[in-house]
Parts: structure tokens; C-alpha cells; sequence
């Protein structure tokens, strides 16, 4: 372990990161996750908060595929589509 | 009357103007600017415009058999990516990486769907790995392998994130989701004015 120690601090190029910065993090990211699930929001452990994040990046990515899918087939009548851009570009 | 203080005084104006913006930004973490309105303006006219290319690329070719466009949700789904990673002016490593798989995708004609996103993991893991690896087993948080294993998974998640280290994938993380967050609520705006539009409207 203490050989491990010493060989990372002579390539140490990056700062060393205690474990209340970490766990700053994870509190931040825990934030940012819709808080309806989590009743308790004090003692939630890392692991968890870590679990959820994945869950809800995976379930943004899946709700981006699902308005995709659905934009491309609103574009798919091109007739349509084109006079439809042009009209919110025109509103923005 | 003297021309010289109506530059300063207008020069002035516009300095201050800048800096309350550039304060604006600095103020709020870096999270929260996805979520006012004029990122989110800028986000959606910059998915228009690659939604109008794209549109205006496909049209020609109705027919059935066409290869470089399959599925044209897969399409919209890499501009709209594309159109985030741009929006977030390259600050953070998760557009950047979107932003350089894309020129490799383009580069390697796009022979695979799915293998692409390997083989652009395994060229920026070579370019990385010249980088000396930070040890992640040092702290006792990190030190846990439930975490470390969520946070490798996390790190697969994020775009540009496999090799790095701890601390980075939970801040690319956070900027992310906050992103993501944006784009969903861009396009389903979008969808919304497409579907609302497509019968006549009553008064225009």
C-alpha cells in the first residue's frame, strides 16, 4: 500500500482530492436529481445517489431517443416540415 | 458635444452591459446556466438549423433502400447531441467528446453503427493513456468497490469520460445531466410546435 502511496505521488500531476471534496460532489449530483423519490434526503449513501444518477442519465438518454424518433417522423412529411421550421425560426 | 466622452460614455454602456452578462454566468454554477432561457433559445435554434439540414438532405431520396439514413431518429438524435455539445462552448470534456467522435464518425464513413462508439472509446483511450493514470484506491470513499463500480458505470454513461478519474466524472456528470435536461425540454418544445403546426392554423 505505502509503495503504491509513494509511486503515485512522484507521477502525482493532479491534485489530491480529499474525501469531503468527494463527497461534495456526490451531494451536488444528488441534488440535482428529482427529489420525488427520495424521501429521507440526509442520509443517503454514495453508492445510492451513484445508482440513481446512472438510472436517470440512462432515462434522459431514452426520453432523447424517444422525442427523436418522434421529431423525425414530424419531419418526415417534408412539405410540411420545411414551412413549419422556417415559421419557428421566424417566432424565435 | 465633445465626440471623445460619447465613445467612452457609449464604450463604457457596453462594457458594463458585457460584464453583467459574463457575471450573470459566473455567479450561477455551472449547472444552472442550462437551465435559463437564452441557453435554452440558443440550443433550439441551433437544433433547428441542423434539423433543416437534415430534413433538406433526405428529402431527395424517397426511396426505401437508402443506407445512409436507416432509422432518421438515430439522425436527429446525433444532430441534437451535436447541436448540445456546440451550445456548451467546449468546456466541458463531455462535448468535446461528442464534438470529436463525430469528425472521426465522419472520417470513417460510418461503416458501423454500434462499433463506432468503440472504436472512438479505443482512439481517445490511446490518446489518454500517454496521461499518468490518477490511482483511484486511495481515499476511503473511493476506496468502497460499490462505488467505484457505479462510478465506472457512470463514467460509461457520460460521453469522454471512461478513463478519467473520480472526481471528474462526477463533475462532468452533473454539467450532463443538467444538459440533457435542457435537450429534453428543447425538443419536446420543438415537437410540440411541429405537431401543433401541422394542421392549418386557424388565424395567422
Amino acid at each position: 500500500m505505502s509503495s503504491r502511496r509513494s509511486r503515485s505521488r512522484q507521477t502525482g500531476s493532479t491534485s489530491r482530492i480529499s474525501d469531503d471534496q468527494i463527497t461534495d460532489l456526490v451531494s451536488k449530483l444528488h441534488q440535482l436529481l428529482p427529489e420525488i423519490r427520495n424521501a429521507h434526503s440526509d442520509k443517503v449513501s454514495s453508492a445510492k445517489v451513484l445508482q440513481e444518477t446512472c438510472n436517470y442519465i440512462r432515462s434522459l438518454h431514452r426520453e432523447v431517443d424517444d422525442l427523436s424518433e418522434r421529431l423525425s417522423e414530424l419531419l418526415a412529411t417534408t412539405d410540411n416540415a420545411q414551412a413549419a421550421i422556417i415559421r419557428t425560426l421566424l417566432m424565435q | 458635444m465633445n465626440p471623445v466622452a460619447n465613445s467612452n460614455s457609449g464604450r463604457r454602456k457596453m462594457k458594463s452591459k458585457k460584464k453583467s452578462m459574463i457575471k450573470e454566468n459566473q455567479d450561477k454554477p455551472s449547472h444552472a446556466i442550462w437551465k435559463t432561457e437564452t441557453r435554452q433559445q440558443i440550443y433550439s435554434s441551433k437544433l433547428v438549423q441542423a434539423l433543416s439540414q437534415l430534413s433538406l438532405d433526405s428529402s431527395p431520396s424517397p426511396s426505401p433502400s437508402s443506407s445512409s439514413a436507416p432509422r432518421g431518429g438515430r439522425a436527429v438524435r446525433e444532430a441534437a447531441d451535436r447541436a448540445l455539445a456546440v451550445a456548451a462552448k467546449g468546456r466541458t470534456r463531455w462535448s468535446r467528446a461528442i464534438l470529436t467522435s463525430r469528425l472521426k464518425l465522419k472520417f470513417r464513413k460510418r461503416k458501423r453503427h454500434r462499433g463506432s462508439a468503440a472504436a472512438v472509446a479505443a482512439v481517445s483511450g490511446s490518446i489518454r493513456s500517454k496521461k499518468p493514470r490518477f490511482s483511484v484506491l486511495k481515499l476511503k470513499a473511493r476506496s468502497l468497490p460499490s462505488v467505484q463500480r457505479k462510478v465506472k458505470v457512470l463514467g460509461r454513461l457520460v460521453p469522454g469520460c471512461r478513463k478519467e478519474p473520480l472526481p471528474i466524472i462526477l463533475e462532468e456528470a452533473t454539467d450532463y445531466i443538467a444538459a440533457l435536461e435542457m435537450q429534453v425540454r428543447a425538443m419536446s418544445a420543438l415537437a410540440e410546435l411541429l405537431s401543433g403546426s401541422a394542421p392549418p392554423p386557424p388565424s395567422q
